[in-house]
């Protein structure tokens, strides 16, 4: 129980990683872009991934009539998050140190990431509805108005997740080093939830092993 | 003709061919079949890079083409000594200074040598130097930017054409006259040219950090033609050579009368000599007048400042810093070998090259055995400092570069022809022809210690029936050797732009990755920048009205503008607030009689407007810089001069 308490503190602390790198890429490719636009989200904010992308990238967007990438204070998501991270983490090095204790059981280590992981959907959902307003909201007076075959305007949602392409832009977006360190984290915790169950359910069975082979 | 041409070029590529084939013990493996295969030498492939720029000189347009090698493609013309309408460049308010001379403004020059700054010999790729030879001026061109970011002008001389080589650490760039003249200028009879018009050579130092040029000391010599130069280098570092011709000191008909002398003099200048006599005292202070005109990246602007003395140095005060080596044939080139032991005199009228030796050379000096002197500089004697003769069979012979592998290589004008030759036992290894009169020739460095001998570019005075023909006047042509094997093999050919005299050519690698893309808004300090849209103002000034105004994707802001008056000086103080590479916009108003301006992204430039006529008028952006280009434009009212109109201005109202 001592090594999964000590997994779980690890596995807790991977999430300060977030502070240090993107949670999330979006890079924006074209024609005129060899050199594709990107911007990398944090948890407190949109930072372009050279210094003037997001300025050239809202310079693009007017023209379709997006609204500009919001500053770090315009969302109040930038300042929840950290304090949801915080948290976490606090509470996973809490709950290791208890462990390692003695005062709980592996149990909460999975309830741990059972959290963190409704936390995380409710982000990512949270993400998903701030990109499809960023996309589909547009300025009725926008320069360009693109309309589908089926009558509707185009809007420009970049994808969660993965590859789309929208007019002339290659739009990749995928986790970055942040939620990379997250992830790995937070698949540590269920490692220290399984090193906890079994050193504390199979004592005995590892006894009788122990046996068999002397 | 055409037949002809397609002859030659049919034998020329056999001749190729079999040089090919006869080159197995070459020390490059890899000539062969591909060796005869020269489109692929030059192919670069759409979206590919060159391996090297090229610098060229423009001759008359004043400026500086840049080229890519091996392709010949040429990627921009940096103004540099002439206006330049394509983006303002001298017309603008911002870099008119840069042409002001001590003749006043002079919009074009005739641009010669350039040669990139060095660090221990080596190319640094800081900064290129350029001559202007007409009105005698020396610039540096920021090679972050390749924009021109300094002009000196250099006073006493006259046909700046032995400049503008730098010394190994690009302690000095140095400047020589070709045309003697009075110093002071002064009426006087020209006959009396003889002992009484002097040739100032010119030591321009160089600010380390900053590249920032000041005139050191002017070495003022007889009054002979000092036609070309090099600094030594290596073991011969301290020292500057420099050609002479008209030694007979003619002052009419001199393609007869200076040509009467068997023997000129290559001029050998212990600059270091120098250099500790005017740190301790030395030389005269005189009074002069020549301008120091640079440039601000940060302000975008040049300023123009009236230099009012420049120290001045008689070398008979200096003993033991000038010496005379008697050279055949009225030299042009001298160059000097990357280790700095010879120095190559390349005499235009005959068919030899004579190559002095350094060590020669200092030990005939430290032997005080002379020949004379001139003007009570002593000259050496021919024999003493002779190292070899290269008995080339050709005619002509201008200039020599190096390969940095122990050869040299020499264009002949006269025959055409470039001579390849064994720097020690001048032996002759190869020749080829060139198309037509070659001037100078250029290897990638071949002005340093460390040449890249792959390429070599020749220069010609004549082009004839090269390309397609474009009536009687037609641009230069350039010719494309590849040097890595044992023969030379020509390549390719090129037009280029003005006439070429000389190039410098600097791996990619050095320059690429710190060339800038944009310029950044934050940090323009232009005092009529329009940083933030909302400080876009239309200012009056009794006449003189100042419109501040900033462009970006696609429009200007303001774009209306009332209030204006015939009669009124109208200042479009134009800031560009793209910060994307490549995003330039244009300014033209109709009627002005002034060029357009180009901007680049987080620039501010200043165009001058007089309205003659009332009515409204239209201005636009004339560099096509989106998808709404087209709408990119403006109105401005022009009312009667004695109407009360106020000044107004708006956009999207």
């Amino acid at each position: 129980m001592k090594r999964a308490s000590i997994i779980m503190i690890v596995g807790s602390l991977c999430l300060l990683g977030l502070f240090a790198f993107p949670l999330w890429n979006i890079m924006l490719g074209a024609p005129q872009y060899p050199d594709p636009l990107g911007m990398n989200i944090h948890i407190t904010g949109i930072q372009g991934v050279s210094e003037f992308d997001l300025q050239n990238i809202d310079g693009l967007n007017h023209y379709i009539g997006m609204k500009t990438i919001p500053k770090a204070d315009e969302m109040w998501e930038f300042n929840v998050f950290p304090i949801v991270i915080i948290g976490m983490v606090l509470l996973g090095v809490l709950l290791g140190i208890l462990g390692y204790i003695g005062k709980i059981d592996y149990r909460y280590f999975l309830g741990w990431f059972l959290l963190m992981s409704i936390l995380g959907i409710m982000g990512m959902y949270d993400f998903n509805l701030w990109l499809t307003d960023y996309g589909s909201n547009l300025d009725p007076h926008a320069i360009i108005k693109v309309i589908n075959e089926d009558g509707t305007p185009m809007t420009y949602k970049p994808p969660l997740f993965g590859y789309k392409k929208l007019l002339n832009f290659d739009v990749s977006s995928i986790p970055a080093t942040g939620a990379w360190l997250m992830f790995v984290g937070m698949a540590l915790t269920v490692v220290a939830f399984i090193v906890g169950w079994k050193s504390t359910g199979s004592h005995s069975s590892h006894q009788t092993h122990k046996l068999a082979t002397s | 003709m055409k037949k002809y041409s397609l002859y030659l070029v049919a034998v020329l590529g056999s001749v190729l061919f079999l040089s090919g084939c006869g080159n197995q013990n070459g020390n490059d493996s890899s000539n062969g079949a591909l060796a005869s295969n020269n489109a692929e030498k030059v192919y670069v492939a759409p979206g590919e890079h060159d391996e090297f720029y090229a610098f060229m000189s423009g001759g008359y347009s004043g400026n500086v083409a840049v080229y890519g090698l091996p392709s010949g493609r040429m990627f921009k013309e940096i103004p540099v000594f002439s206006q330049f309408p394509t983006n303002g460049y001298g017309y603008s308010e911002e870099t008119k200074p840069m042409l002001e001379t001590s003749f006043g403004f002079v919009p074009a020059d005739d641009s010669h040598h350039p040669d990139i700054s060095q660090t221990n010999g080596e190319l640094d790729g800081r900064w290129l130097f350029i001559n202007g030879n007409n009105t005698p001026r020396i610039a540096r061109i920021d090679l972050k930017t390749f924009e021109t970011a300094e002009i000196i002008e250099v006073p006493n001389s006259a046909g700046n054409h032995s400049s503008s080589y730098i010394t190994e650490n690009s302690e000095y760039v140095v400047a020589g006259t070709r045309f003697s003249v009075p110093i002071p200028q002064r009426d006087m009879p020209i006959k009396d040219y003889k002992g009484n018009f002097k040739g100032a050579l010119s030591f321009i130092s160089v600010e380390p950090e900053t590249g920032r040029m000041d005139i050191k000391f002017q070495l003022i010599m007889p009054g002979f033609n000092y036609d070309l130069s090099h600094p030594g280098r290596g073991k011969s570092h301290g020292w500057f050579f420099f050609t002479t011709y008209n030694t007979e000191e003619a002052n009419s008909l001199l393609e007869v009368n200076a040509s009467q002398n068997d023997k000129d003099f290559i001029a050998a200048v212990n600059w270091k000599k120098i250099e500790e006599y005017v740190e301790n005292g030395g030389g005269t202070m005189v009074p002069a007048n020549y301008t120091h005109n640079v440039y601000s990246d940060e302000t975008h602007s040049a300023t123009s400042t009236m230099k009012k003395e420049v120290l001045t140095v008689d070398p008979t005060k200096v003993p033991g810093a000038v010496f005379f080596m008697p050279t055949p044939k009225s030299p042009h080139g001298v160059d000097v070998n990357p280790t700095g032991d010879y120095i190559v005199g390349n005499g235009k009228l005959s068919a030899d090259l004579t190559v002095f030796s350094f060590d020669k050379m200092i030990a005939a000096i430290d032997g005080k055995k002379y020949d004379g002197e001139a003007y009570g500089l002593p000259i050496l004697k021919f024999e003493d400092v002779l190292a070899g003769q290269v008995k080339s069979g050709g005619l002509g012979p201008l200039h020599t570069e190096f390969d940095g592998k122990g050869n040299a290589y020499t264009t002949f004008f006269i025959s055409s022809e470039v001579v390849k030759w064994k720097v020690g036992t001048w032996e002759v290894i190869d020749r080829k022809p060139t198309f037509y009169s070659v001037g100078h020739c250029m290897i990638p460095g071949g002005n340093s210690r460390k040449p890249f001998g792959k390429y070599l570019v020749s220069m010609n005075k004549i082009t004839k029936d090269r390309y397609l023909p474009t009536g009687p006047e037609l641009e230069h042509s350039a010719q494309l050797y590849d040097i890595s094997g044992d023969k030379m093999e020509l390549i390719y050919d090129f037009p280029t732009h003005g006439e070429p005299h000389y190039a410098a050519a600097i791996p990619a690698s050095i320059l690429a990755p710190k060339s800038q893309k944009i310029y950044k808004l934050a940090e323009n300090e232009h005092p009529f920048a329009t940083k933030n849209v909302s400080d876009a103002r239309v200012v009056r000034d009794g006449n003189e009205v100042h419109v501040y105004m900033a462009m970006i994707r696609s429009h200007f802001t303001p774009d209306n503008i009332e209030g204006v008056k015939v009669g009124d000086k109208v200042y479009f103080h134009i800031t560009n607030h793209e910060q994307d590479f490549d995003v330039p916009h244009g300014f033209m108003m109709i009627g002005q009689k002034n060029s357009g301006l180009l901007i680049m992204p987080g620039q501010t430039k200043t165009s001058v407007w007089e309205p003659k006529k009332e009515g409204v008028w239209p201005f636009y952006c004339t560099d096509f810089c989106s998808a709404l280009h087209q709408e990119m434009q403006g109105y401005i009212r022009v009312s009667p001069a004695k109407s009360n109109i106020d000044l107004s201005w708006s956009l999207g109202e």
